[in-house]
């Protein structure tokens, strides 16, 4: 099984812990991971603003560079659904379709893929799980609390298995947290005031550490805590699973 | 003004934005426990989903059928191609009963054709009976919710003006008292009435019957009452069966308000004994929406309102916010089809979140429709001169990976060395209120890299 890893824009640049936990974490579970140097961005920056088109180049990079994969990994709901459910931009060659179809995101890829729940993690925190809503209502990485049916959630059955981790309920479990690509600064005020509240609902709870399967909605989040000087950590998923504190 | 800038507005009392939020939260808390009590639920969503977009792609034969069945039953049909013609034929049929007083029931289709102050520039008197209806409509504003239309004001603003407009006593904003005023009020108005105006909800075809759902039995004390009853549709509104309004009963009024059913499911049929009975059919750009594959399925919409209750951006920045006559979700994707320039924010008003689409009783991809409107609206509709060559830029970058690489080491270079002064300067919106990350010095690229050679010199 060859794994093409993809490192979003953003956690390349701004969050290079989060893709080493990721990698680590792979390479730890004896998965042949490569990480093809030529790849960018998935194009939702500019897609979900509305210029689709201009992001047409930065998809046939992408399709470049993860084409010869079995399977396309990576540390963001939100990237790999757009990559699944927006790619109809481009022409649908084998390869486009190869690689929408194979690109999973990281906890979907442990627990569906490889078939592995406990990582042998410790990580003694109450911790508030994030919800992220690409991965949620796009991938269905979980069940939402709007849908009827059996509840069930990736991210927490791995996380169930990390040794110390208490995990916390909120109040509202999987309202959006207001980062929405350029929404968080074209709708500023609605989206810090989204923040503000789904930051105090984990306060509220007993919250120590807020994770998610995706660092856009924690960069949004962290932007806030830091700001107002709360005390709450963030972390990735990837880096609570490749923990041993 | 734009959804960000009144919504900006909306945020500036944040107090009033947490009451919002809390109570339209409430409603979708009571559908969620209402929904999840019904087994089936999701089929009951892929069926009504199903003869939706079955009644619309046979939509000329469901409205030819209703009308024959309708005139069969003794009621007079009317067809409306757009709001002026609507308004028109309501006037006209009034004028023809002498009618000066009129009551009409939630319809907001009539809002969306301005009935009112049409018929009020004759002199003719309408009241809406809808109490949240006859809330707004004393305080001179639009509805905010199409369920909840007064949800944006608190018991002591009612207080106030009723005060002001009904002479009723100050009362420290009594919900009890309140109502009990606003019922004699009411009362008063129904007697006197001329005529009734109501919308619907459903119209029967194979029966030409119709449905109007109200909690409040307004919409029957005015249509009992009142010697001419005139309804309002629009074409979406048609369903082909009886048997169907099962489905529809069910799904209404638990994502409404997360009631079984609605208090009063009204269903009309013919003239009572020496009264009248008009329909209207409306059009109004609903037959342009359907020719848009995109985005017919709007065209599915029962108006629960649900997806305003869901949506945490609707509930943080109040109806009036999105300036239609639909707010949220929902009428962020039916407006654009009506103005694209003037609603042309409306489907960025939005993280696409997905809620909408999965509390919609009928299965709208709300928020795929959104994603789809945004790429209409940057090609046909003047963009800001910086969003459209920072999008170009980004195209261009991202295609690119040793540019992104350069332009990846000066940014985080900044965020590592510019004071946070700079940073957070006024063209950085981000910064107003969140902190950006400390830029790293190493890139997850350049620490892989990194790696890499150590391993291949640790090999040699």
């Amino acid at each position: 099984m060859k794994v093409g890893l993809f490192i979003p824009c953003y956690i390349n640049q701004l969050y290079p812990q989060v893709g080493k936990a990721t990698l680590e974490l792979l390479e730890k579970l004896n998965v042949e991971v490569v990480y093809p140097s030529g790849q960018t961005c998935c194009g939702q920056p500019m897609a979900n603003s509305g210029y689709e088109s201009e992001s047409m180049g930065t998809c046939n990079n992408f399709v470049e560079n993860f084409k010869g994969f079995d399977y396309i990994v990576t540390p963001s709901g939100s990237c790999a659904y757009h990559v699944k459910k927006h790619y109809n931009i481009i022409p649908q060659t084998e390869d486009v379709v190869n690689v929408r179809n194979n690109v999973y995101e990281l906890c979907d890829f442990i627990l569906n893929v490889l078939k592995i729940k406990n990582l042998d993690a410790s990580f003694p925190y109450k911790v508030g799980i994030h919800k992220s809503c690409h991965g949620l209502r796009g991938l269905r990485l979980g069940s939402c609390s709007e849908v009827v049916g059996h509840p069930y959630s990736y991210i927490e059955e791995l996380l169930q298995e990390v040794k110390g981790v208490e995990i916390m309920t909120l109040q509202r479990s999987d309202e959006c947290c207001g980062f929405g690509g350029t929404f968080a600064v074209t709708e500023e005020a609605v989206s810090v005031k989204m923040g503000k509240d789904k930051i105090q609902d984990h306060l509220n709870s007993g919250v120590e550490v807020i994770t998610a399967t995706d660092t856009s909605c924690l960069m949004h989040l962290e932007g806030l805590v830091t700001r107002n000087k709360q005390p709450l950590k963030i972390l990735h998923i990837a880096e609570i699973l490749n923990s041993h504190l | 003004m734009s959804h960000p800038k009144l919504a900006s507005i909306f945020n500036k009392d944040e107090k009033r934005v947490d009451w919002h939020d809390k109570a339209l939260w409430f409603v979708r808390h009571k559908r969620d426990m209402s929904a999840h009590s019904v087994k089936g639920w999701e089929e009951l969503r892929n069926l009504g989903h199903g003869i939706k977009a079955h009644m619309l792609s046979n939509l000329d034969n469901y409205l030819i059928q209703f009308e024959e069945n309708a005139l069969k039953n003794g009621v007079q049909v009317h067809w409306a191609a757009n709001g002026k013609e609507h308004n028109q034929i309501v006037h006209k049929i009034l004028k023809e009963h002498n009618a000066k007083k009129i009551v009409k029931s939630k319809s907001m289709l009539t809002e969306e054709c301005h009935l009112n102050p049409y018929l009020e520039a004759d002199g003719m008197e309408v009241i809406d009976t809808d109490l949240g209806e006859r809330i707004v409509q004393l305080a001179k504003e639009p509805p905010s919710h199409i369920v909840l239309p007064a949800i944006h004001k608190d018991r002591h603003q009612v207080d106030e003006l009723f005060q002001e407009h009904l002479g009723t006593k100050p009362c420290d904003g009594d919900p009890q008292y309140l109502t009990g005023e606003a019922r004699k009020h009411l009362r008063e108005k129904f007697i006197q009435a001329d005529a009734a105006i109501t919308g619907v909800n459903f119209a029967i075809a194979d029966t030409g019957g119709f449905v109007v759902c109200t909690n409040e039995g307004n919409a029957d004390m005015g249509a009992h009452l009142a010697p001419v009853h005139i309804a309002c549709m629009g074409v979406e509104k048609i369903i082909p069966k009886q048997e169907h309004l099962g489905v529809f009963l069910r799904l209404l009024a638990r994502s409404a308000t997360g009631q079984p059913i609605t208090t009063y499911s009204s269903h009309f049929k013919k003239p009572q004994p020496g009264s009248k009975m008009h329909i209207v059919i409306v059009d109004n750009g609903r037959s342009e929406q359907l020719s848009r594959p995109d985005f017919r399925a709007s065209l599915h919409c029962i108006r629960c309102g649900a997806c305003m209750n869901t949506c945490p951006i609707y509930r943080r920045s109040g109806g009036h916010s999105y300036d239609a006559t639909i707010p949220g979700p929902i009428g962020s994707i039916l407006s654009p089809g009506k103005d694209l320039t003037k609603y042309s924010s409306l489907p960025f008003a939005s993280t696409l979140c997905g809620s909408c689409s999965d509390v919609c009783p009928v299965k709208i991809d709300i928020h795929s429709q959104l994603y789809k409107w945004r790429q209409i609206i940057t090609k046909n509709t003047p963009q800001p001169f910086v969003k459209k060559q920072s999008m170009k830029f980004m195209g261009k970058l991202f295609a690119k990976p040793s540019q992104y690489e350069t332009v990846g080491k000066i940014a985080r270079w900044s965020l590592r060395n510019l004071p946070k002064s700079v940073i957070n300067s006024k063209p950085n919106t981000w910064g107003k209120a969140r902190d950006l990350p400390i830029g790293p010095k190493q890139s997850f690229d350049d620490w892989y890299k990194e790696r890499e050679n150590n391993k291949k010199s640790n090999d040699q």
